[in-house]
């Protein structure tokens, strides 16, 4: 973990409600996708944490989801303002785990982190297939941007009016070695149980520091107890113990 | 003696920068980011006898200038943490630490504290009789004078560490039960707690935390802290710990010009991670605006 000060480059929506922020600085604490930073706003008491979506020597990408006051002040940020962060949060996904074929599975704000695991994961020379589960066409996003990396991509929408109707569970491919996940719990739920292979889920959960000092985000698991922001986001399969 | 540090019942700190416990856990997350040895001392995650997991999640509420925590006393009890917890913090914690303790019972708190007796790391035993969240222990032991007196009897009669009483706000007259924890032998009063609160979610109309209600802490509650501090090192003869919203090196003065001998910092330390760090390097800057020559000097000195 590294306190640091990021400079806004560019603050855009990419849907009515998610937004793309690209931040300059000290990247250097992150070491693995799926990581995540914890964000200080002005006239705000705790820090925010979102998923990174993809990072490198020079800065960072985030994709938030404007939900309440402290998201709807970051959208109204503009390019040149600062922002103090404390970076390289969380375990990550561990990428060493997969075989050839990798399947990513992304709902809503929970497709960020699987951007810069896709691109670690082609990078590494992995087959990757990509389903990006959203409620209605007008909130797909990242589409474009996943298949620019050469994987193979369908979008889901639960209402029909874009790709494959239904979840993303409905649009599994037929064959697969180990997948990651990210989404809200209840998708959560049905990748565990449609999902025939070993995988990564990230979860969320309500936090107080973000780094492990707090207990605030604490889960029980078969491998004992583990805090969401340190020992987490990213849990393995074998371990998840679903609370209800 | 330097000019920040404080006698804390027979011992010596370097300076009177405690963080709270429940917001350093066992010392390692911090050590990572800065040598925690400039600290006056820390104290460690409230530990039970048996291990617990602690209440279900959500356990966190944002308030406006501060948080809700019910994060229930999670911890590995006592023997992983003199088996486990302790040695990793002897690699980096070169000071006496001050083991907190809670309890169901007046027997468990007694025979958690025995069992920390025999640890040389530990300097002090702070023994919480606040915490609000969890039922039947706790804080019930703390809104009473005669529970709050009998559980420093039968920690006292277990341990030669000074004992330092962590009080409850939620209390009509914290002057009655710090006054009946001196005369029940503590050495040591340390203040105060969280407050008792709530936030509700507009959407669901539940409770944002799980557990309904949980402690109340940040800058917000230091006004309510100071003058609990003030009122308490004013009856009793024995140190008083104040603790409460602390932020900032002037906040430890105030503190300690209201009667505090050592102060304890607790939120700040999870929204800043150098929170500690930052008020111990800008003592002597604030100590000299305001013509401190000495920390010790001016331990209850309000006009």
């Amino acid at each position: 973990m590294k306190q640091c000060i990021y400079t806004i480059q560019s603050n855009e929506p990419l849907t009515e409600s998610v937004y793309q922020m690209r931040l300059l600085g000290d990247t250097s604490a992150f070491t693995k996708p799926g990581q995540f930073l914890n964000i200080a706003l002005d006239g705000f008491f705790l820090r925010r944490p979102i998923s990174v979506c993809d990072y490198d020597e020079t800065g960072l990408t985030i994709l938030y989801k404007v939900v309440g006051k402290g998201t709807a002040q970051m959208a109204r940020m503009r390019p040149g303002e600062t922002l103090d962060v404390l970076t390289g949060l969380g375990n990550g996904y561990d990428t060493a785990k997969c075989g050839k074929h990798a399947l990513l599975l992304g709902g809503g704000v929970g497709v960020p982190p699987l951007y810069g695991l896709c691109k670690a994961l082609v990078f590494e020379g992995k087959h990757v297939s990509v389903v990006l589960g959203f409620n209605t066409k007008d909130e797909v996003f990242y589409e474009a941007e996943f298949r620019a990396l050469g994987v193979d991509v369908t979008v889901t929408n639960v209402d029909g009016s874009y790709g494959v109707k239904g979840f993303v569970t409905d649009a599994l491919p037929a064959q697969y070695d180990y997948f990651y996940t990210c989404g809200p719990e209840p998708m959560l739920k049905a990748v565990y149980n449609a999902t025939t292979t070993s995988g990564q889920f990230s979860f969320e959960e309500r936090m107080g520091c973000g780094f492990g000092a707090c207990m605030g985000c604490s889960c029980k698991t078969l491998t004992g107890t583990k805090r969401i922001c340190k020992d987490g986001p990213v849990l393995e399969k074998e371990e998840i113990l679903w609370e209800s | 003696m330097g000019k920040l540090s404080v006698n804390l019942c027979g011992i010596e700190l370097d300076n009177p920068i405690i963080p709270a416990s429940g917001t350093f856990g066992f010392g390692y997350e911090f050590a990572e980011l800065y040598d925690i040895n400039c600290l006056g001392t820390f104290s460690f995650k409230g530990t039970t006898l048996h291990p617990r997991f602690g209440n279900p999640t959500p356990r966190i509420a944002e308030c406006s200038a501060g948080m809700i925590n019910a994060v229930g006393l999670q911890n590995p009890g006592v023997d992983d943490v003199i088996g486990e917890e302790l040695p990793k913090l002897k690699q980096v914690f070169h000071k006496p630490v001050m083991a907190n303790v809670s309890g169901f019972s007046i027997e468990e708190y007694a025979e958690t504290c025995a069992k920390l007796d025999n640890q040389e790391q530990v300097g002090w035993l702070e023994v919480n009789v606040s915490c609000p969240n969890v039922h039947g222990g706790g804080m019930s032991f703390g809104v009473d004078s005669h529970a709050a007196a009998s559980v420093v009897r039968a920690v006292k009669a277990v341990t030669t560490k000074p004992v330092i009483v962590k009080l409850s706000p939620n209390v009509t007259d914290i002057v009655a039960i710090a006054k009946a924890c001196e005369d029940a032998g503590a050495d040591g009063i340390s203040l105060i707690n969280t407050l008792l609160g709530m936030r509700i979610d507009l959407r669901t109309r539940k409770p944002v935390i799980a557990n309904k209600m949980g402690g109340f802490s940040g800058p917000a509650i230091f006004p309510v802290a100071l003058r609990m501090v003030y009122q308490v090192a004013h009856a009793v003869n024995i140190p008083v710990i104040g603790m409460g919203g602390v932020q900032c090196a002037e906040d430890v003065i105030e503190m300690m010009l209201a009667g505090a001998t050592a102060v304890e910092v607790g939120t700040a330390n999870l929204i800043d991670p150098f929170a500690c760090k930052k008020i111990i390097d800008d003592l002597p800057r604030v100590m000299e605006q305001y013509k401190i020559s000495s920390l010790a000097d001016i331990i209850k000195g309000v006009r």
